[in-house]
């Protein structure tokens, strides 16, 4: 099989056009100009641009974090541009049939039709290019179950007391090096608040879509689900192909108070860079929630794009009885770099947390699994089951597993299994000796090994990962 | 109908068939016996084109050569196997993998795909006539399966893809005796003028309830012995010694 395996892995990305969109944009550097310069494009509050001021200056402060195994060239923060909004033409658009059609144009392809969704799909959506929300639909629906579903900028301007009580409430604006930076220069997002015992009436989805050149995209997305309340939200990124890599700095906030839910699903699938390494997104994101008593918190993530992909979605299992789960396919091809994972931190009592995570390399890949299950004092009766499993596809890719553990509290029970396996030759022929060809074959393997992860993924999600795990191998084999 | 020329087969330098010559006609069911290691199962890994051997020979499947396909093409064309060893592949739904090799078999042979709800009825069918439990169609393939659940899977597997070749390497072995009959009546019941079978076994037992056309013995790395379905006793009372000694 090696013979066959060996060659380079090719892929292509199906997303990689770009669109002229009319652009409004930043002069290129990071300095405190620009930083009150992006607060003022968005006519933002005084207590807002000291906020992003005391993180930027925290942020000078701070060294990049050089711990994750992933290697790359220094990034030069000062080459790039910190805002890109699409220009309006015209004032903001009140409905969807007065979003710039070039704007909607760009979604289609994508295979997100802005109006299809307000139509068919049942499920709202927030569009996001570059650093601006350009749509969000559904809005009248959600309104009615008092759900708010908006982009961060509007948020801010309508629902401020909501923003400023929750904002940097898990994440703070001096968490590590790069929420400052996200703290600093974010320039939009998603904001969803779900109020006390109210189920979310439909799966809530932000979509990314990083277009302008040189441009790092930084946007924060904020979601609070009050006692009882629950919410489903997908997120989804394309971005296009380009030869220098781009910088993704996103954070992501979760609130879910007594007894609520939130389910957070990431398909991820920035452009990862040609075959020979060249381009692609730097994906470093901070992700985490804070869970009260008896409340879930479930992080779902595919992810198989980025050069580089440095995220660690985290739940903080404050109250008594909370419940934080990880599942996890991260697919690596080509010389892409994953050091991914999650950190469990159980401070209330009876905690549970369960981690699943699986790592896939092909190429020359490499994939790194990097969890810390910390169980405090406090969290008597807490239990943790972590399962890490990693499939190699071919001889030169490598897989890493960093599982810590901290236990202070002597009830608490942590479990950990971990496994490391090829795509296996006897499985192969025996699906190609039922017709299916070697690279079906592997697609289906692959599949069946992630199975676990995709069945936690709402029904449409499930079915796009399938493809896309698919199309990130392609040309792994044969 | 299977023609088999002069066929060696060689794994990490050591001849493990060598010269073997074998005909099957359509229609026809013919044994195939021999000791542990005589090579039957490499005969089967080489007639559906497994990697890993060196071989040389000619195998024709109604005048077309097979050699030079793909284990895929050989499928397409109409090559089961039933393996010896069935494997597992953790989290591929047991229905979804038989409906995609069932579709990947019918596009070959210019024919619809069977949509979910026509292959369900088709495979529930089966299963009845095999005793197989429905519930195993949503079960991972062969995952956590006994030896025996094995076994009659690929019995399933092979009544759904309707080939013109099968192979079946020790079906028989370890199956209790109502399962031995539900199998040999699933392979009597494929019996018929578009098909050949080889069906490799050490029991005479099989052999009773399907009764072969032919019978060989495989040994040396040919066909040392051949002869109608006597022969499968025969050796039962002498042991394969003597086909040593008349090769
Ligand atoms: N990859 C391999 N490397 C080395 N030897 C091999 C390899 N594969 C098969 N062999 C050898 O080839 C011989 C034939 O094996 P094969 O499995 O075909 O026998 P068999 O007739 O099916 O036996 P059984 O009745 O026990 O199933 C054995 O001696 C086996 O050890
Ligand atoms: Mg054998």
């Amino acid at each position: 099989m090696s013979d066959v395996i060996d060659g380079l892995v090719d892929r292509e990305y199906a997303y990689g056009f770009h669109t002229d969109l009319d652009t409004d944009i930043a002069p290129k550097g990071l300095t405190e100009d620009v930083v009150r310069l992006i607060s003022a494009k968005k006519q933002e509050p005084e207590w807002l641009l000291d906020w992003r001021l005391g993180a930027f200056r925290h942020f000078l402060t701070l060294d990049e974090p050089a711990w994750p195994n992933v290697t790359y060239p220094p990034i030069d923060y000062q080459d790039m541009h910190y805002w890109a909004a699409p220009k309006p033409k015209g004032p903001a658009p009140q409905s969807l049939d007065e979003v710039d059609p070039e704007v909607r144009a760009m979604f289609d392809k994508l295979g997100i039709s802005l109006a299809e969704q307000e139509r068919l799909s049942g499920v709202a959506v927030d569009a996001i290019v570059d650093s601006v929300s350009v749509a969000t639909t559904f809005k009248e629906r959600l309104a009615e179950a008092g759900v708010i579903f908006c982009s961060f900028s509007e948020a801010v301007r309508e629902h401020p007391d909501l923003v400023r009580k929750y904002l940097g409430s898990v994440v703070g604006p001096r968490d590590n090096f790069f929420a400052a930076l996200n703290s600093a220069v974010f320039s939009d997002g998603s904001f969803c608040f779900v109020p006390a015992g109210v189920t979310c009436p439909m799966e809530l989805s932000t979509y990314f879509r990083m277009n302008a050149a040189e441009t790092g995209q930084f946007e924060r997305t904020l979601i609070v689900a009050e006692e009882g309340a629950s919410v489903s939200y997908l997120e989804g990124c394309t971005a296009p192909m380009r030869d220098e890599n781009q910088l993704h700095a996103a954070v992501v906030e979760l609130v879910a108070l007594d007894d609520a839910a939130i389910k957070y699903s990431t398909v991820q699938n920035w452009y990862p860079g040609d075959a020979e390494g060249k381009g692609g997104i730097y994906n470093f994101v901070t992700k985490r929630g804070r869970a009260g008593a008896r409340a879930k918190i479930s992080w779902t993530q595919v992810e198989t794009g980025s050069a580089i992909t440095w995220k660690y979605p985290s739940v903080i299992l404050q109250g008594d009885g909370s419940v934080g789960e990880f599942y996890s396919v991260a697919v690596t091809a080509n010389h892409q770099q994953a050091d991914t994972g999650t950190k469990m931190i159980h401070i209330g009592r009876d905690t549970t947390s369960t981690i699943v995570s699986k790592g896939i390399s092909a190429g020359r890949a490499q994939n790194t699994y990097r969890g810390l299950v910390k169980m405090l004092r406090s969290a008597t009766g807490a239990r943790n089951h972590t399962q890490c499993d990693s499939l190699l596809i071919g001889s030169e890719c490598g897989a890493h597993t960093f599982p810590y553990v901290e236990v202070r509290n002597d009830t608490a029970e942590v479990e950990h299994e971990a496994s490391t396996t090829r795509v296996n030759e006897d499985q192969l022929f025996y699906c190609r000796q039922r017709g299916l060809t070697e690279e079906d074959a592997t697609s289906m393997i692959v599949n069946g090994f992630c199975r676990e992860v995709f069945d936690e993924l709402p029904m449409e999600f499930a079915v796009e990962a399938q493809a896309l795990l698919r199309v990130s191998l392609e040309g792994s084999v044969g | 109908m299977l023609r088999i020329d002069g066929l060696t087969a060689s794994v990490a330098g050591r001849r493990i068939l060598d010269g073997l010559d074998l005909e099957a006609g359509a229609g026809e069911i013919h044994a195939i016996m021999g000791p542990n290691g005589a090579g039957k199962s490499t005969l089967s890994h080489v007639l559906t084109g497994r990697e890993g051997y060196e071989v040389t020979g000619r195998v024709t499947l109604d005048g077309a050569d097979l050699l030079a396909l793909a284990p895929e093409e050989r499928a397409a064309a109409g090559v089961f196997l039933a393996f010896q060893y069935p494997v597992e592949i953790p989290g591929v739904g047991n229905m979804y993998f038989l409906r995609t090799a069932v579709n990947a078999v019918r596009r070959a042979r210019g024919l619809d795909e069977l949509d979910a709800m026509g292959f369900l009825a088709e495979a529930k069918a089966h299963m009845a006539r095999l005793d197989i439990d429905p519930a195993f169609l949503s079960r991972s393939v062969n995952a956590g399966f006994s030896g025996g659940e094995k076994k009659r899977n690929e019995i399933l597997q092979m009544s759904m893809l309707e080939p013109r070749l099968a192979i079946l390497d020790e079906t028989d072995s370890g199956l209790d005796i109502d399962a031995l009959r539900v199998v040999a009546d699933g392979i009597e019941r494929m019996r018929g003028p578009e098909r050949t079978m080889l069906v490799i076994t050490h029991y005479p037992r099989l052999l009773e309830l399907v009764r072969p056309d032919r019978v060989h013995v495989l040994q040396g790395g040919r066909i040392a012995r051949s002869g109608d379905h006597r022969l499968a006793h025969e050796l039962e009372a002498e042991g394969y010694k003597p086909a040593v000694a008349s090769a």
